[in-house]
C-alpha cells in the first residue's frame, strides 16, 4: 500500500534526478530523446543506445540519457534535446550522434548544422521554448509529454502524478468531485464535447451493484494520433484519472478500450498498470482507505463504429460492434447494462490537473463556452506535420501559420479539413475562426478528436469528399437502411463525378441523399457521413460544377480529368514520342511535339521523360 | 486460392490456444481475446479453429463467424510471412498514399487483402498508423517506414525477397 508521505518521498527523490531536464541546475547534461509515434518509428531507440554507448565510452558520468514522449514535432525527427540549455537538434542520423557528443557533450560547443531550423534567428540560438512552434502552445493534457520517461512511474510521480487521486480520495467526497468537475466544464475531447462532470453526475446517481469507467482509446480519425501520443508519452495521467472518475462514480473497474493499430502504446499501458499496481495505486485500499480500482485493457480489431460508445461496449461484451438504439443513456445503462463512464483519452488526461489547479484556473484558460485547451494533430500540406496543443479561442490561422508553419513549396492553402469523417472542409475565407465547439459547428465542421489535415492548391475537393466516403462505406456497420445503402450511392455517384461522368442531376441528388442520410441514421456515424460532402459544396461548388459541366478538375488532380499538354518550351528532342506506350505524339525533330489526346491513356510517362518539362498536366 | 489447415504442423499452436482459453473462460466478453490470441498464433482464423473455439467458450459457431468477419483486423486467409500495412489514412492521402499502393500492387503482383502464391507477401489497407508525421506510410510486420515515394517500393521489398 502506499501512503500520502511515500508518495511525496518518491516525489522529492525523483525530482533531483529531474532538475537538469526542468532546468533547475546547470552542471551536468541531459539528453532527451524523442520516443514519440513518428520518431519511435525512426529509429529513436538505436539513437538512445548510441548515445549511451558514446558517452561511456568517453567517460561522462554526469550525463544522463532518456526516452520521452512525443515532443510534437515530428516533421523534423527523430529529434533531441539537450539540457540544461534546451537545445533542439533536429534529423539526427545515428552517426550525428559521434559529433554531438564529442562537441556539445563534451567541449560544450553547439553543433550548428544539426539544430532545428527554426532555432536559429538573426544568428542567435534559440532555447527550444523560444521556437515559433511551440511559443503560442498551452500544455494541460501534454504537460508531461515529452518530459518524462514514460516507463518511469517515479518521473510521473515527480511531477505530481497520483497526487490528485491521494487528493479525492482522502479529502473529498465523490460529489465534491463531481461539482469540481461540472464547476470546471471540462468538454469531451473525443468529438462531441458532452461536459464530463454533467456526465459523471449522472453515472453517480444512479445505484447499481457494479459500475464501470471505460477510457475511449479508439481514435478512430485517420490522420490523427493525439491519443496515441498520451498514451505513449504519459500513460499514467490516463490511469490515474480513470481512478479519480471510478471514485467519484463509484466504481471498482475500468477498461481501456484500445485499437490493435497501436502495439507500442498497448505495451506502454501494460507497463504502466503494472508498475501503478505493483505501488499499491491501483488495486485493493487505494491510499488505505476502502476504495478499490483497477483497469483492464481491451483490444479492438480494427473497426472505426466501435469509437462510438455503445458499439465499443458491445465490443467489450465480445460481439459485433454495431451501435445501440439510444433508449438509456450509457451513463445509467452502458456495458452488461450497468451504469458506465465513457470518456476519451485526452478528456481524461485533463482530470488530475483540473483536481490539482481547481476550476478557475482551468476556465481562466481558453474561452468560456470552451474552456481548457485542445490537442490536434497536424498534417496533410503543411510544413511542421505533428502534435500542438493550443487553448481554445485562437484562430485556425494562428495554428496553420504561425505554429504550423504555413503551406511547403510555395504552394497556395485551400482548406483545412477537422472532424475527419464526421467533419467539414474550412476554407480560406474562414481562417480566423476561433477554434471553439460552437463556431467549427456554424462554420458546418466539427472540432472533432483533433485531426487537423492541410490541403492545398493541388488538392481537389471532390477527391476528398469521395475518399472520406469512400471511408464511410467501408465502416458502416450495416445496421441501418440510410447510412448502409445511402452512403454508397453517394459514394457512386462522387465516384462518376471524379471519373468525368458526372450529371447536373448528381448535385441535387447528393444534397437530398445528404438530408436523407443525416436525418435517418442511428448512431453518429450516419448522422454526420454527409458533412464532408455538404461542406465541400457549400464552400467548393465551383470545383464540383467544373467536374460536372466542364469535365475539368481544377486542381489537377483527378487522373480521368487531366489532359497531358506539350507547351512552347518543347525543343523537340522527340523523347516522350519515342516512350509513349500509345505511339500518339507526332512531332518533328527540332519542333514542338503534339499529343493525340483522343488516344492518350494518361500514363504520364511523357512528362517524366521529357528534359525541359515542357509536358504539363491540365 | 483454397489454403489447407495443417493440424500436424500447428500443434504446438493448437495447445498454446487451448491454455489460453482456458484462462480466459471465466472472463466476460473473452471471445475477442481468444480471437486475437488465435490470429497472433496462426496468423489468420481458420474454419477449424473457430470449430475448436466455439466448443471450448460453448459460443455458437454462427456468432464467432459474425465476430470474426465485423472486425478487418481478423482474417480468415492466411496473411504473407511478411505483412505488409499500407495507411490510406487522410493524412498519407493527400500525401500520395494511392501512388504507393498501385506500385506495391504492381511490383507483388497482388491485390489489397490477398496473399502471394508463396506465402510470402500481404497487402492490406489499413487505416491510420498514427504516424501521420511520416506520411505517407506503410508497415512491413513491425517495420515502419514513413516519407515513402513511388521509387523506394522497390527497393524495401527486396529487402524481403
Ligand atoms: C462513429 C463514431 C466514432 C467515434 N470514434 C471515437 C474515437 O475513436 N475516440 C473517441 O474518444 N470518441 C469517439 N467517438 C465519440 C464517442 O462516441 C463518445 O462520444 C466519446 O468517447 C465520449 O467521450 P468524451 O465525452 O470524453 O469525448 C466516436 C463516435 C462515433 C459516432
Ligand atoms: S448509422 Fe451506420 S454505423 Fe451507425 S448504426 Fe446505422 S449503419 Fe451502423
Ligand atoms: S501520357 Fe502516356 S499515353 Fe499520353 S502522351 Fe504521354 S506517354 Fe503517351
Ligand atoms: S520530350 Fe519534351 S522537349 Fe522532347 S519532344 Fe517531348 S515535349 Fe518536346
Ligand atoms: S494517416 Fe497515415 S499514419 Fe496517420
Amino acid at each position: 500500500m502506499m501512503t500520502i508521505q511515500e508518495l511525496n518521498e518518491i516525489k522529492e527523490r525523483t525530482l533531483k534526478t529531474m532538475e537538469l531536464r526542468l532546468q533547475k541546475k546547470d552542471t551536468g547534461k541531459h539528453v532527451l530523446i524523442c520516443g514519440g509515434p513518428g520518431c519511435h518509428s525512426s529509429n529513436a531507440g538505436e539513437i538512445k543506445e548510441v548515445f549511451e554507448e558514446k558517452i561511456r565510452e568517453k567517460g561522462l558520468d554526469d550525463v544522463k540519457v532518456t526516452l520521452a514522449g512525443c515532443f510534437g514535432l515530428c516533421e523534423t525527427g527523430p529529434n533531441v534535446e539537450i539540457y540544461p540549455e534546451g537545445i533542439f537538434y533536429s534529423r539526427i542520423k545515428v552517426e550525428d550522434i559521434d559529433k554531438i557528443v564529442d562537441s556539445h557533450l563534451c567541449k560544450g560547443e553547439i553543433v550548428e548544422e544539426l539544430l532545428y531550423e527554426g532555432s536559429i534567428e538573426d544568428g542567435n540560438i534559440k532555447p527550444v521554448s523560444e521556437v515559433d512552434f511551440y511559443k503560442k502552445q498551452v500544455k494541460i493534457a501534454l504537460r508531461n509529454c515529452g518530459i518524462i520517461d514514460y516507463e518511469n512511474i517515479d518521473e510521473y510521480i515527480a511531477l505530481d502524478g497520483y497526487q490528485a487521486l491521494a487528493k479525492v480520495v482522502l479529502e473529498m467526497t465523490p460529489q465534491e468531485v463531481i461539482e469540481l468537475m461540472k464547476e470546471a466544464n471540462l468538454r469531451g475531447r473525443g468529438g462531441a464535447g458532452f461536459p464530463a462532470g454533467r456526465k459523471w453526475e449522472t453515472a453517480f446517481k444512479y445505484p447499481a451493484d457494479q459500475k464501470y469507467v471505460i477510457c475511449n482509446a479508439d481514435e478512430g480519425d485517420p490522420g490523427a494520433f493525439m491519443d496515441r501520443s498520451i498514451l505513449e508519452g504519459d500513460p499514467h495521467s490516463v490511469l490515474e484519472a480513470m481512478a479519480i472518475c471510478g471514485y467519484a462514480i463509484g466504481a471498482d473497474q475500468g477498461f481501456i478500450y484500445i485499437r490493435a493499430e497501436y502495439p507500442v502504446a498497448v505495451h506502454r499501458l501494460e507497463v504502466a498498470i503494472r508498475q501503478a499496481r505493483e505501488k499499491g495505486l491501483l488495486g485493493k485500499n487505494i491510499f488505505g482507505t476502502d476504495f478499490n480500482f483497477d483497469i483492464e485493457l481491451r483490444l479492438g480489431a480494427g473497426a472505426f463504429v466501435c469509437g462510438e460508445g455503445t458499439a465499443l461496449m458491445e465490443s467489450i461484451e465480445g460481439k459485433r460492434g454495431m451501435p445501440r438504439p439510444k433508449i438509456h443513456r450509457t451513463a445509467h445503462r452502458g456495458l452488461w447494462g450497468k451504469p458506465t463512464i465513457i470518456n476519451n483519452v485526452e478528456t481524461f488526461a485533463n482530470v488530475p490537473a483540473i483536481i490539482l489547479k481547481g476550476a478557475d484556473w482551468f476556465k481562466s484558460i481558453g474561452t468560456e463556452d470552451s474552456p481548457g485547451t485542445k490537442v490536434f494533430a497536424l498534417g496533410g500540406k503543411i510544413k511542421n506535420t505533428g502534435l500542438v496543443e493550443i487553448p481554445m479561442g485562437i484562430t485556425l490561422r494562428e495554428i496553420i501559420f504561425d505554429i504550423g508553419g504555413g503551406i511547403p513549396n510555395g504552394k497556395e492553402f485551400k482548406a483545412v479539413q477537422t472532424g475527419g469523417p464526421s467533419g467539414g472542409c474550412i476554407p480560406k475565407e474562414h481562417l480566423d475562426t476561433p477554434v471553439d465547439f460552437a463556431s467549427l459547428g456554424k462554420l458546418g465542421s466539427i472540432m472533432g478528436s483533433g485531426g487537423m489535415i492541410v490541403l492545398d492548391e493541388d488538392d481537389c475537393m471532390v477527391d476528398i469528399a469521395r475518399f472520406f466516403l469512400d471511408f464511410t462505406v467501408d465502416e458502416s456497420c450495416g445496421k441501418c437502411v440510410p447510412c448502409r445503402e445511402g452512403t454508397k450511392r453517394m459514394l457512386e455517384i462522387l465516384e462518376r463525378i471524379v471519373n468525368g461522368e458526372g450529371t447536373p442531376e448528381d448535385l441535387d441528388r447528393l444534397e437530398s441523399l445528404a438530408e436523407t442520410i443525416t436525418e435517418g441514421s442511428l448512431c453518429g456515424l450516419g448522422q454526420t457521413a454527409a458533412n464532408p460532402v455538404i461542406s465541400t459544396m457549400k464552400y467548393f461548388r465551383d470545383e464540383y460544377e467544373a467536374h460536372v459541366y466542364e469535365k475539368r478538375c481544377p486542381a489537377g488532380s483527378c487522373q480521368a480529368l487531366l489532359e497531358f499538354f506539350i507547351t512552347e518550351d518543347c525543343i523537340g528532342c522527340t523523347k516522350c514520342a519515342r516512350n509513349c506506350p500509345v505511339s500518339c505524339i507526332e512531332g518533328k525533330v527540332k519542333e514542338r511535339h503534339v499529343i493525340d489526346t483522343g488516344k492518350c491513356i494518361k500514363c504520364g510517362t511523357c512528362m517524366e521523360v521529357c528534359p525541359v518539362g515542357a509536358v504539363i498536366k491540365r | 486460392m483454397e489454403f489447407v489447415f495443417d493440424w500436424e504442423a500447428n500443434e504446438e499452436n493448437i495447445r498454446e490456444l487451448k491454455i489460453f482459453i482456458k484462462e480466459n473462460k471465466g472472463k466476460k466478453g473473452a471471445l475477442m481475446a481468444v480471437l486475437h490470441k488465435a490470429q497472433d498464433l496462426f496468423g489468420y482464423l481458420p474454419i477449424e479453429v473457430q470449430r475448436m473455439i466455439s466448443e471450448e467458450l460453448r459460443i455458437p459457431l454462427s456468432e464467432i463467424y459474425g465476430v470474426a468477419t465485423f472486425y478487418s483486423q481478423f482474417s480468415l486467409i492466411p496473411k504473407g510471412k511478411y505483412k505488409i500495412g499500407i495507411c490510406l489514412g487522410t493524412a498519407c492521402y493527400v500525401k500520395g498514399a494511392q501512388e504507393i499502393l498501385e506500385k506495391l500492387k504492381e511490383v507483388l503482383g497482388i491485390d489489397v487483402g490477398q496473399t502471394t502464391p508463396d506465402k510470402k507477401f500481404s497487402i492490406d489497407a489499413t487505416r491510420c498508423l498514427g504516424a501521420c508525421g511520416l506520411a505517407p506510410v506503410m508497415m512491413i510486420n513491425d517495420d515502419v517506414y514513413g516519407r515513402l515515394t513511388v521509387d523506394d517500393i522497390e527497393e524495401i521489398i527486396n529487402k524481403y525477397k
